[in-house]
Protein backbone atom coordinates (compact mmCIF):
# COMPACT_ATOMS: atom_id res chain seq x y z
CA UNK A 1 0.00 0.00 0.00
CA UNK A 2 1.85 2.87 -1.75
CA UNK A 3 0.09 5.51 0.36
CA UNK A 4 0.47 4.64 3.84
CA UNK A 5 4.24 3.73 3.06
CA UNK A 6 4.35 7.08 1.79
CA UNK A 7 2.86 8.08 5.10
CA UNK A 8 4.91 6.47 7.69
CA UNK A 9 8.45 7.01 5.90
CA UNK A 10 7.52 10.55 5.71
CA UNK A 11 6.19 10.43 9.41
CA UNK A 12 9.37 9.10 10.28
CA UNK A 13 11.75 11.47 8.80
CA UNK A 14 9.70 14.01 10.11
CA UNK A 15 9.95 13.02 13.60
CA UNK A 16 14.21 12.94 13.34
CA UNK A 17 14.42 16.09 11.48
CA UNK A 18 16.76 18.39 14.26
CA UNK A 19 18.17 21.54 12.70
CA UNK A 20 15.93 22.47 9.61
CA UNK A 21 15.54 21.05 5.96
CA UNK A 22 19.08 20.59 5.29
CA UNK A 23 19.50 18.07 7.66
CA UNK A 24 16.76 16.64 6.10
CA UNK A 25 18.10 15.68 2.51
CA UNK A 26 20.61 12.90 3.86
CA UNK A 27 17.49 11.02 5.35
CA UNK A 28 15.15 11.32 2.60
CA UNK A 29 17.86 10.41 -0.30
CA UNK A 30 18.34 6.78 1.72
CA UNK A 31 14.37 6.80 1.69
CA UNK A 32 13.81 7.53 -1.88
CA UNK A 33 17.39 5.28 -3.06
CA UNK A 34 16.45 2.51 -1.10
CA UNK A 35 12.82 2.08 -2.41
CA UNK A 36 14.47 3.23 -5.71
CA UNK A 37 11.54 5.84 -6.23
CA UNK A 38 13.42 8.85 -7.60
CA UNK A 39 17.03 8.33 -9.44
CA UNK A 40 19.96 9.89 -7.18
CA UNK A 41 19.80 12.13 -10.12
CA UNK A 42 16.71 13.34 -9.94
CA UNK A 43 16.34 13.96 -6.68
CA UNK A 44 19.46 16.39 -6.77
CA UNK A 45 18.27 18.01 -9.39
CA UNK A 46 14.76 18.39 -7.54
CA UNK A 47 16.61 20.09 -4.25
CA UNK A 48 17.66 23.13 -6.99
CA UNK A 49 13.85 23.33 -7.20
CA UNK A 50 13.18 23.28 -3.27
CA UNK A 51 15.74 25.97 -3.56
CA UNK A 52 14.27 28.33 -5.50
CA UNK A 53 10.06 27.87 -4.74
CA UNK A 54 8.73 29.19 -1.65
CA UNK A 55 7.77 27.05 1.81
CA UNK A 56 9.59 24.60 3.70
CA UNK A 57 12.85 22.47 2.14
CA UNK A 58 10.58 20.01 4.03
CA UNK A 59 7.45 19.99 2.68
CA UNK A 60 8.60 20.89 -0.76
CA UNK A 61 10.43 17.35 -0.97
CA UNK A 62 7.35 15.46 0.64
CA UNK A 63 4.69 16.87 -1.56
CA UNK A 64 7.41 16.06 -5.01
CA UNK A 65 8.06 12.29 -3.96
CA UNK A 66 4.64 11.73 -3.00
CA UNK A 67 3.26 12.88 -6.19
CA UNK A 68 5.59 10.96 -8.10
CA UNK A 69 4.79 7.85 -6.18
CA UNK A 70 0.98 8.48 -5.76
CA UNK A 71 -0.16 11.34 -7.04
CA UNK A 72 -2.12 13.90 -5.41
CA UNK A 73 -3.47 12.16 -2.94
CA UNK A 74 0.44 10.36 -2.21
CA UNK A 75 1.71 14.47 -1.94
CA UNK A 76 -1.02 14.85 0.11
CA UNK A 77 -0.42 11.88 2.73
CA UNK A 78 3.07 12.51 2.26
CA UNK A 79 3.23 15.94 3.41
CA UNK A 80 0.77 15.22 6.06
CA UNK A 81 3.29 12.57 7.27
CA UNK A 82 6.11 14.85 7.56
CA UNK A 83 4.10 18.07 9.28
CA UNK A 84 2.16 15.43 11.65
CA UNK A 85 5.42 14.82 14.45
CA UNK A 86 5.90 18.72 14.63
CA UNK A 87 2.32 19.62 14.85
CA UNK A 88 2.13 16.68 18.10
CA UNK A 89 5.33 17.81 19.69
CA UNK A 90 4.43 21.66 19.23
CA UNK A 91 0.92 20.63 21.26
CA UNK A 92 2.62 18.41 23.92
CA UNK A 93 5.15 21.06 24.57
CA UNK A 94 2.12 24.21 24.87
CA UNK A 95 -0.03 22.13 27.11
CA UNK A 96 1.45 19.63 28.94
CA UNK A 97 4.88 19.35 28.12
CA UNK A 98 5.94 23.57 28.94
CA UNK A 99 9.23 22.66 30.48
CA UNK A 100 10.29 19.78 28.59
CA UNK A 101 12.40 21.94 26.42
CA UNK A 102 14.67 22.53 29.87
CA UNK A 103 15.07 19.27 30.63
CA UNK A 104 18.45 18.48 31.77
CA UNK A 105 18.69 15.30 29.96
CA UNK A 106 16.58 16.23 26.54
CA UNK A 107 18.95 19.39 26.65
CA UNK A 108 22.16 16.71 26.57
CA UNK A 109 20.50 14.70 24.12
CA UNK A 110 20.35 17.49 21.77
CA UNK A 111 24.03 18.36 22.63
CA UNK A 112 24.24 14.78 21.23
CA UNK A 113 22.97 15.14 17.96
CA UNK A 114 24.23 18.69 17.32
CA UNK A 115 27.63 17.02 16.23
CA UNK A 116 25.78 14.30 13.92
CA UNK A 117 24.05 16.63 12.00
CA UNK A 118 26.66 18.89 11.45
CA UNK A 119 28.26 15.77 9.96
CA UNK A 120 25.29 14.58 7.55
CA UNK A 121 25.12 18.32 6.07
CA UNK A 122 29.16 18.41 5.39
CA UNK A 123 29.23 15.19 4.13
CA UNK A 124 26.13 15.90 1.58
CA UNK A 125 27.13 18.89 0.44
CA UNK A 126 30.95 17.46 -0.43
CA UNK A 127 29.35 14.13 -2.05
CA UNK A 128 27.15 16.75 -3.77
CA UNK A 129 29.88 18.60 -4.58
CA UNK A 130 31.44 15.33 -5.91
CA UNK A 131 28.91 14.62 -7.93
CA UNK A 132 28.69 17.56 -9.39
CA UNK A 133 31.99 17.80 -10.71
CA UNK A 134 32.47 14.07 -11.81
CA UNK A 135 32.15 11.61 -9.62
CA UNK A 136 30.20 8.55 -11.19
CA UNK A 137 30.14 5.91 -7.63
CA UNK A 138 32.40 2.74 -7.59
CA UNK A 139 35.08 5.11 -7.37
CA UNK A 140 35.50 6.32 -11.29
CA UNK A 141 36.00 9.95 -11.88
CA UNK A 142 35.22 11.76 -15.29
CA UNK A 143 36.51 15.19 -14.65
CA UNK A 144 33.67 17.91 -15.48
CA UNK A 145 35.59 20.71 -16.33
CA UNK A 146 32.43 22.96 -16.77
CA UNK A 147 31.46 22.24 -13.74
CA UNK A 148 34.28 22.87 -11.81
CA UNK A 149 34.39 26.49 -13.71
CA UNK A 150 31.33 26.95 -12.95
CA UNK A 151 31.53 26.14 -8.79
CA UNK A 152 34.52 28.33 -8.82
CA UNK A 153 32.63 30.82 -10.41
CA UNK A 154 30.20 30.37 -7.82
CA UNK A 155 32.60 30.75 -4.97
CA UNK A 156 33.91 34.29 -6.89
CA UNK A 157 30.82 35.47 -7.08
CA UNK A 158 29.62 34.82 -3.59
CA UNK A 159 32.94 36.06 -2.19
CA UNK A 160 32.86 39.31 -3.96
CA UNK A 161 29.22 40.32 -3.18
CA UNK A 162 30.29 39.45 0.48
CA UNK A 163 33.28 41.92 0.31
CA UNK A 164 31.42 44.48 -1.40
CA UNK A 165 27.96 44.43 0.10
CA UNK A 166 28.96 42.97 3.56
CA UNK A 167 25.90 40.58 3.56
CA UNK A 168 25.51 36.95 2.18
CA UNK A 169 23.70 36.71 -1.29
CA UNK A 170 20.26 36.01 -1.53
CA UNK A 171 19.98 32.30 -2.26
CA UNK A 172 17.58 32.76 -5.28
CA UNK A 173 19.86 35.04 -6.93
CA UNK A 174 22.51 33.07 -6.29
CA UNK A 175 20.66 29.52 -8.15
CA UNK A 176 19.48 32.37 -10.76
CA UNK A 177 23.02 33.39 -11.99
CA UNK A 178 24.29 29.55 -11.66
CA UNK A 179 21.38 28.11 -14.17
CA UNK A 180 22.52 31.16 -16.54
CA UNK A 181 25.98 30.33 -16.24
CA UNK A 182 25.58 26.38 -16.84
CA UNK A 183 23.29 27.70 -19.83
CA UNK A 184 25.90 30.24 -21.06
CA UNK A 185 29.04 27.66 -20.57
CA UNK A 186 27.24 24.72 -22.29
CA UNK A 187 26.02 27.06 -25.31
CA UNK A 188 29.78 28.17 -25.12
CA UNK A 189 31.56 24.70 -25.37
CA UNK B 1 -14.18 30.84 13.55
CA UNK B 2 -13.15 34.34 12.17
CA UNK B 3 -10.20 33.97 13.96
CA UNK B 4 -9.36 30.50 12.47
CA UNK B 5 -9.86 32.32 9.35
CA UNK B 6 -7.41 35.24 9.82
CA UNK B 7 -4.58 32.63 10.62
CA UNK B 8 -5.25 30.49 7.82
CA UNK B 9 -5.03 33.22 5.15
CA UNK B 10 -2.29 34.85 7.31
CA UNK B 11 -0.31 31.31 7.51
CA UNK B 12 -0.67 31.00 4.05
CA UNK B 13 0.62 34.28 2.79
CA UNK B 14 3.56 33.48 4.65
CA UNK B 15 4.41 30.29 3.30
CA UNK B 16 4.05 32.27 0.07
CA UNK B 17 6.53 34.11 0.18
CA UNK B 18 9.06 32.23 2.56
CA UNK B 19 11.80 31.41 -0.06
CA UNK B 20 14.74 29.21 1.80
CA UNK B 21 12.74 27.33 4.93
CA UNK B 22 12.22 29.24 8.20
CA UNK B 23 14.72 31.46 9.21
CA UNK B 24 13.77 33.89 6.04
CA UNK B 25 10.15 33.71 7.55
CA UNK B 26 11.65 35.40 10.68
CA UNK B 27 11.37 39.24 9.44
CA UNK B 28 7.80 39.11 8.06
CA UNK B 29 6.63 36.43 11.28
CA UNK B 30 7.64 39.74 12.97
CA UNK B 31 6.05 42.40 10.76
CA UNK B 32 3.13 40.81 10.46
CA UNK B 33 2.28 38.55 13.84
CA UNK B 34 3.94 40.63 16.04
CA UNK B 35 3.39 44.17 14.82
CA UNK B 36 0.52 44.03 12.77
CA UNK B 37 -1.74 41.23 14.48
CA UNK B 38 -0.37 41.21 18.53
CA UNK B 39 -0.57 37.80 17.93
CA UNK B 40 2.65 37.35 19.83
CA UNK B 41 5.62 39.52 21.45
CA UNK B 42 8.94 39.59 20.15
CA UNK B 43 9.92 37.59 23.11
CA UNK B 44 7.61 35.17 22.67
CA UNK B 45 8.14 34.58 19.45
CA UNK B 46 12.30 34.02 20.17
CA UNK B 47 10.88 31.82 22.48
CA UNK B 48 8.93 29.68 19.84
CA UNK B 49 12.06 29.79 18.02
CA UNK B 50 14.54 27.99 20.64
CA UNK B 51 11.39 26.02 20.76
CA UNK B 52 11.46 24.88 17.39
CA UNK B 53 15.44 24.73 17.49
CA UNK B 54 14.99 21.94 19.76
CA UNK B 55 11.82 19.55 18.45
CA UNK B 56 11.69 18.08 15.18
CA UNK B 57 10.40 19.00 11.91
CA UNK B 58 10.43 22.14 10.08
CA UNK B 59 11.02 25.55 11.95
CA UNK B 60 7.54 27.37 9.83
CA UNK B 61 5.95 24.28 10.94
CA UNK B 62 6.69 24.78 14.42
CA UNK B 63 6.07 28.67 14.04
CA UNK B 64 2.51 27.97 12.42
CA UNK B 65 1.47 25.79 15.58
CA UNK B 66 2.35 27.14 18.31
CA UNK B 67 1.12 30.42 17.19
CA UNK B 68 -2.53 28.67 16.31
CA UNK B 69 -2.30 27.02 19.35
CA UNK B 70 -2.29 30.20 21.38
CA UNK B 71 -5.34 32.00 19.29
CA UNK B 72 -7.69 29.56 19.53
CA UNK B 73 -6.64 25.82 20.72
CA UNK B 74 -6.43 23.02 18.34
CA UNK B 75 -8.82 23.93 15.66
CA UNK B 76 -6.69 27.30 15.79
CA UNK B 77 -2.85 25.12 15.01
CA UNK B 78 -4.65 23.29 12.48
CA UNK B 79 -5.73 26.34 10.66
CA UNK B 80 -2.61 28.55 10.81
CA UNK B 81 -0.61 24.74 9.93
CA UNK B 82 -2.43 23.86 7.00
CA UNK B 83 -2.34 27.47 6.11
CA UNK B 84 2.00 27.37 5.94
CA UNK B 85 1.89 23.94 3.80
CA UNK B 86 -0.83 24.88 1.34
CA UNK B 87 1.15 26.84 -0.73
CA UNK B 88 3.83 24.75 -0.98
CA UNK B 89 1.86 21.98 -1.53
CA UNK B 90 0.00 23.49 -4.54
CA UNK B 91 3.25 25.00 -6.02
CA UNK B 92 4.80 21.44 -5.76
CA UNK B 93 2.62 19.21 -6.82
CA UNK B 94 2.05 21.31 -10.40
CA UNK B 95 5.67 21.49 -10.78
CA UNK B 96 5.64 17.30 -10.20
CA UNK B 97 3.38 17.21 -13.06
CA UNK B 98 5.61 18.07 -15.34
CA UNK B 99 9.37 18.22 -14.10
CA UNK B 100 10.52 15.69 -16.19
CA UNK B 101 9.09 17.24 -19.63
CA UNK B 102 10.90 19.80 -18.13
CA UNK B 103 14.38 18.47 -17.66
CA UNK B 104 14.22 17.01 -21.03
CA UNK B 105 14.79 20.54 -22.63
CA UNK B 106 17.81 21.17 -23.44
CA UNK B 107 18.87 24.84 -22.15
CA UNK B 108 16.54 23.52 -18.94
CA UNK B 109 19.25 20.68 -18.66
CA UNK B 110 22.41 23.33 -19.05
CA UNK B 111 20.66 25.28 -16.51
CA UNK B 112 20.86 22.32 -14.02
CA UNK B 113 24.41 21.67 -14.55
CA UNK B 114 24.93 25.08 -12.96
CA UNK B 115 21.91 24.63 -10.36
CA UNK B 116 24.20 21.30 -9.20
CA UNK B 117 27.33 23.31 -8.01
CA UNK B 118 25.07 26.03 -6.73
CA UNK B 119 23.24 23.20 -4.31
CA UNK B 120 26.41 21.55 -3.49
CA UNK B 121 27.91 25.50 -2.71
CA UNK B 122 24.94 26.11 -0.87
CA UNK B 123 24.87 22.72 1.58
CA UNK B 124 28.91 22.85 2.05
CA UNK B 125 28.51 26.31 3.05
CA UNK B 126 25.39 25.87 5.88
CA UNK B 127 27.73 23.09 7.36
CA UNK B 128 31.02 24.32 7.26
CA UNK B 129 29.30 27.76 8.92
CA UNK B 130 27.35 25.28 11.61
CA UNK B 131 30.57 23.16 12.13
CA UNK B 132 32.44 26.66 12.85
CA UNK B 133 29.76 27.51 15.07
CA UNK B 134 29.77 24.15 17.12
CA UNK B 135 30.88 23.74 20.64
CA UNK B 136 33.99 22.09 19.75
CA UNK B 137 34.68 19.83 23.21
CA UNK B 138 36.27 16.29 22.21
CA UNK B 139 33.35 14.30 22.57
CA UNK B 140 31.52 17.04 19.78
CA UNK B 141 34.60 16.56 17.51
CA UNK B 142 34.94 12.83 17.81
CA UNK B 143 31.73 12.02 17.23
CA UNK B 144 31.82 14.89 14.18
CA UNK B 145 35.28 12.81 12.72
CA UNK B 146 33.73 9.15 13.42
CA UNK B 147 30.25 10.04 11.38
CA UNK B 148 31.79 12.21 9.10
CA UNK B 149 33.96 9.92 7.72
CA UNK B 150 31.43 7.23 8.04
CA UNK B 151 28.82 8.66 6.37
CA UNK B 152 31.75 9.32 3.54
CA UNK B 153 32.48 5.32 3.25
CA UNK B 154 28.97 4.41 2.90
CA UNK B 155 28.56 7.13 -0.38
CA UNK B 156 31.68 5.16 -1.67
CA UNK B 157 30.72 1.28 -1.52
CA UNK B 158 27.02 2.00 -2.06
CA UNK B 159 26.31 0.71 1.56
CA UNK B 160 22.96 1.73 2.37
CA UNK B 161 22.16 2.63 6.39
CA UNK B 162 19.54 4.74 7.90
CA UNK B 163 21.08 8.14 9.39
CA UNK B 164 18.39 8.34 12.10
CA UNK B 165 20.46 5.20 13.61
CA UNK B 166 23.07 7.85 13.98
CA UNK B 167 21.05 10.47 15.21
CA UNK B 168 19.19 8.13 17.79
CA UNK B 169 23.34 7.01 18.93
CA UNK B 170 23.92 10.83 19.32
CA UNK B 171 21.52 11.74 21.48
CA UNK B 172 22.01 8.61 23.70
CA UNK B 173 25.83 9.20 23.92
CA UNK B 174 24.63 13.26 24.55
CA UNK B 175 23.03 12.10 27.59
CA UNK B 176 25.69 9.71 29.19
CA UNK B 177 28.68 11.81 28.45
CA UNK B 178 27.15 14.91 29.19
CA UNK B 179 25.02 13.49 32.14
CA UNK B 180 28.32 11.60 33.85
CA UNK B 181 30.21 15.11 33.26
CA UNK B 182 28.17 17.14 34.92
CA UNK B 183 27.61 15.27 38.00
CA UNK B 184 31.02 15.02 38.38
CA UNK B 185 31.18 18.67 38.28
CA UNK B 186 28.64 18.61 40.76
CA UNK B 187 30.84 16.42 43.02
CA UNK B 188 33.84 18.25 42.57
Amino acid sequence: MIYLELFFEFFKIGLFTFGGGYAMIPLVKELVINKSWLSEELFYDFIGVCESTPGPIAINMATFVGSTQGGLLGSILATLGVVLPSFIIIILVATILTKFTNNKHFKNFLQGIKPIIVALITSTGLILLAKAIGYNSNFEFTINDLSIGIFAGICLIYSIYKIVFKKKINTILLIVISALLGVVVSYLT
Amino acid sequence: MKTCLDLFWTFFKLGLFTFGGGYAMIPQLKEIVVEKKKWATMDEVMEIIAIAESTPGPIAINMATYIGFKQSKVLGSLCSTIGVILPSLIIIYLISLFFNQFLALKFVNYAFVGIKCAVAFLILRAGLDMFKKMKKTIFSLSIFIIVFSLLIIFELFAISFSSIIFILCGGLLGIIFYGISQRKKVSE
